[in-house]
């Protein structure tokens, strides 16, 4: 019986992030259209909402094309390792408090480790590993350098995101993601109590997912298209899907450490019955994760990419002074 | 099928993850060809990654991928890789220098054995206690109180390899 509950959550909140990816995609097009004074995909279904099964129906039917020079063991794996570090993130992060189904009281989290943040930060310096090894693989000048830059840049930035969320654990005075959740009720959100930590992480993450202006390394103009280069079909698809779940995971770990997590406040008090609030809290998770996608997306559309000098600036001389800087004052706070 | 039968579940994990450390960390050892070795190390990480999870040293564990899968490896790799496609050395292992190093190894391998058998071992089960829920706030305890000064030397130490190191790719740069 105790297997099936976590196959359960394993299967639900893969299809969740599945489908969020693809309407991901389709509103990232919607939003690029809108800030640049288009309309945007409008044609396949209504409004345009088939287009992601349209998108995903043309990868599955491309060619795979690897290239005679490429390291074909690698250039496989590559793709894969991208996409399942950016899937198995999710593990570890609460997604509502508990509900109440069936009789028993179902933790909605899939894994309750106790040392969930290193977990994530673990997983998330795993990340480089497909970019640098389809970069690496591809035997492509164009994919190499990106997959370097990519390297260079995630071990630059992985830096301050690990010591940004420090702040966060001397408040909290846990590791566990639940706890800091728990942490964070009546709207004591982290965001306001360590507004630096909050920054920093958030730029960091920027920089982790290679979203812009962090994307140096698939910066189109220098590099053509970067790692991804040589890759065709769902290899491709499959790197699509990895960056824009990345995304999603991300814009989770934001919510979770510094937006309240699934905290809603005030709903406790409403009287109304438990599942309700269950409910709630879950929708709560959802809204918020998705309007920092949205900012995530509004970002990408209006500030244009660093130059390779500037970026490694600011991951060393700005970011991490400011990390520091952060644990410091937090720790003077606390002994306040 | 006995034998099988006999093994505990927990058991199969351990052997299968022990038996993916050792092979893969005979191939870091024996492979001539060093991308082969940098890639063969992840599954030794890894592999004794999961034996920390099997001790419940959930700390250690994820500290051991975080700073030598995500760390100290790509470092390698990226050396590794760079070395081999864009100055295109052909780098192949070979066997120097057997005498020494048969010396060295056989010394240190008797000093971990000799620790391995000196230690008093304070398993759980040997101390007839529970298992403590959470390892970190005994390890960070342990750091800053008892073991300060090596930690505080170990970190020095680093700082002194990272300095070298900068100094090194300095003096290069100017010829």
């Amino acid at each position: 019986m105790d297997i099936i509950e976590p196959l359960v959550k394993i299967v639900f909140i893969f299809l969740i992030t599945l489908t969020t990816v693809a309407y991901l995609v389709l509103v990232e097009r919607r939003v690029s259209a809108f800030i640049q004074n288009r309309i945007g995909p409008n044609r396949v279904g209504p409004a345009g909402l088939l287009q992601p099964v349209a998108d995903i129906v043309k990868l599955f039917l491309k060619e795979d094309i690897v290239p005679k020079a490429a390291n074909k063991f690698v250039h496989s794996l590559a793709p894969l390792i991208s996409l399942v570090v950016a899937m198995t993130t999710f593990a570890v992060i609460p997604f509502g408090n508990s509900i109440h189904l069936f009789g028993r009281d179902i933790k909605l989290m899939i894994a309750d480790v106790n040392v969930g943040i290193l977990y994530i930060l673990a997983l998330s310096s795993l990340g480089v590993y497909g970019i640098t090894l389809s970069g690496w693989s591809s035997n492509n000048k164009y994919s190499l350098l990106g997959g370097l830059r990519s390297s260079a840049q995630m071990i630059s930035y992985e830096l301050s995101m690990g010591l940004s969320i420090i702040g966060v654990l001397m408040i909290a005075g846990t590791l566990r993601l639940d706890k800091i959740v728990e942490s964070q009720a009546q709207g004591m959100w982290y965001f306001w109590r360590t507004p630096i930590s909050f920054i920093t992480f958030v730029i960091a993450s920027f920089a982790e997912t290679n979203r812009l202006p962090f994307d140096l390394p698939e910066a189109e103009p220098e590099l053509v298209g970067g790692y991804h280069t040589e890759y065709s079909g769902m290899k491709f698809g499959l790197f699509f899907l990895a960056e824009y779940a990345n995304m999603i995971t991300a814009s989770a770990i934001i919510v979770t450490l510094y937006l309240g997590g699934w905290q809603l406040p005030f709903v406790g008090h409403i009287g109304l019955p438990d599942l309700a609030v269950s409910l709630l809290q879950i929708a709560a998770f959802g809204v918020k994760v998705g309007l920092v996608l949205l900012f995530f997306i509004v970002i990408r559309w209006t500030i244009p990419r660093f130059r390779y000098d500037q970026l490694m600036n600011i991951g060393w001389k700005v970011m991490l002074p400011l990390a520091l800087a952060n644990i410091l004052i937090t720790g003077v706070a606390l002994l306040w | 099928m006995t034998l099988l039968a006999s093994l505990e579940l927990f058991d199969i994990i351990f052997y299968f993850f022990a038996f993916v450390t050792i092979v893969s960390a005979a191939v870091v050892v024996f492979s001539r060809n060093i991308v082969h070795s940098a890639f063969s190390l992840m599954f030794t990480f890894f592999g004794v990654a999961a034996l920390y999870v099997m001790l419940n040293a959930d700390f250690i564990a994820v500290t051991q991928v975080l700073v030598y899968v995500g760390g100290i490896l790509v470092l390698l790799l990226f050396g590794v890789m760079l070395t081999t496609k864009v100055i295109s050395v052909e780098m192949k292992t070979g066997t120097l220098q057997t005498l020494p190093a048969s010396i060295l190894v056989a010394v240190l391998a008797g000093t971990l054995c000799g620790i391995f058998w000196i230690t008093d071992w304070l398993t759980p089960v040997a101390r007839n206690a529970e298992l403590p829920a959470t390892t970190s706030s005994g390890i960070g305890r342990a750091l800053m109180t008892t073991y300060l000064l090596p930690f505080e030397v170990a970190s020095v130490v680093l700082l002194v390899a990272m300095l070298g190191a900068a100094m090194i790719a300095r003096r290069e740069r100017k010829r």
